[in-house]
């Protein structure tokens, strides 16, 4: 990889696989688009045939999808109580497509879509205009009050304000911004120290050989634990967005 | 006879599981409990961000606001200081578990 003069970044390099062009829209099917749909039908495969046998029993297979259910299950229980269960299609879908991207991503030679920071900057808008609607549609006006934090006096107001604003505002940044960062910087020094080994040659290059394995499993912790964030965060702002204070 | 016997059993069972399924939702409807708030690895991640993405949008605001009214810097440098400030809040709330909710509240206050 790094021998050819690539640089770690080339991973990262959408390619058109399918131009397609609608109105002044370059809608191509990229390889991006493309490892979404494999992880799409990768996820619908797990849970169908997984869960297919119904066994009282689980085997290994239907386990995990059961797992995978109960895990995002308790979580939204725990953070938002009972009300949540409305909710739970989403957040689990939304759980399952960025760890199966994740995951997907940690494949050699496969493209990890989380990576670009408009991917997972839709997802983190669609999550942001979602609970801002539901807080209006649950609450009306009284929405606004969230941004009046209480017991802080009149006096005070025009200076809290608008830094609850700035703070309720930079919800989507963060959420998006956290995971693409955390799966762009891993996959470039996973390429960087990769590249090490090449360089190096057989002597030296079991040092960074023995930091690209323990890397490789440090980012799958990350895989999963960005997943995890991304959920637990949308548990909390629909739980912010149900009960205000 | 019988059927009393068995009215009764069925009213019984009745009243277990409507005992069980308010027990398990008082258990559950905990929001925000401990186990999740304070995953250790998972809030060292989110701390670093909360501050850049404020000031992001505090300086984005400023810029705004200047570039419709003209009031070239001022806005941004308010509005900058705005920012830090939410930021600075955001690793607060989220570092002494008050939770991701604007304001002071502690997450768990609304059940009690």
């Amino acid at each position: 990889m790094a021998a050819e003069g690539h640089s770690p970044l080339a991973q990262f390099e959408i390619k058109t696989l399918i131009p397609l062009q609608l109105g002044d829209f370059d809608v191509s099917y990229t390889n991006s688009a493309l490892f979404m749909s494999l992880t799409l039908i990768l996820v619908t495969l797990f849970l169908i045939l997984g869960v297919r046998r119904r066994a009282l029993v689980p085997g290994r297979w239907q386990s995990m999808a059961e797992i995978s259910y109960e895990f995002v299950s308790n979580l939204l229980r725990d953070t938002v109580g009972n009300e949540g269960r409305k909710y739970f299609p989403f957040v689990f879908s939304l759980f399952m497509f960025i760890l199966f991207g994740n995951m997907l991503g940690m494949i050699p030679y496969s493209f990890t879509f989380t990576s670009h920071v408009i991917v997972t900057f839709a997802m983190a808008l669609t999550v942001f205009v979602g609970v801002t609607i539901l807080g209006f549609v649950k609450h009306g006006i009284h929405f606004f009050s969230f941004f009046v934090p209480p017991g802080v006096s009149i006096i005070l107001w025009p200076l809290m304000i608008p830094i609850e604003v700035i703070s309720y505002l930079s919800r989507p940044i963060s959420l998006a911004v956290r995971l693409f960062a955390n799966l762009t910087a891993g996959h470039t020094m996973l390429k960087v120290f990769a590249g090490f080994v090449v360089s190096l040659g057989i002597v030296g290059g079991f040092l960074p050989f023995a930091f690209v394995v323990a890397l490789t499993g440090l980012e799958l912790l990350i895989a999963f634990l960005q997943a995890y964030v991304f959920t637990i965060l949308t548990c909390f702002y629909i739980n912010d967005a149900i009960h205000l204070h | 006879m019988t059927e009393q016997n068995k009215s009764s059993s069925v009213q019984d069972l009745n009243a277990r599981l409507k005992r069980a399924r308010r027990d398990a939702e008082s258990t559950a409807a905990g929001p925000n409990s401990k186990r999740y708030s304070r995953h250790g690895l998972g809030l060292a991640m989110r701390l670093g961000v909360e501050i850049v993405s404020a000031l992001v949008i505090g300086v984005g605001i400023g810029l705004l606001i200047d570039y419709w009214l003209g009031t070239k810097p001022w806005f941004m440098l308010l509005f900058f200081v705005f920012g830090s400030v939410a930021g600075f809040f955001n690793v607060y709330r989220v570092t002494t578990g008050i939770g991701q909710s604007v304001g002071y509240r502690r997450n768990n206050d609304d059940n009690k």
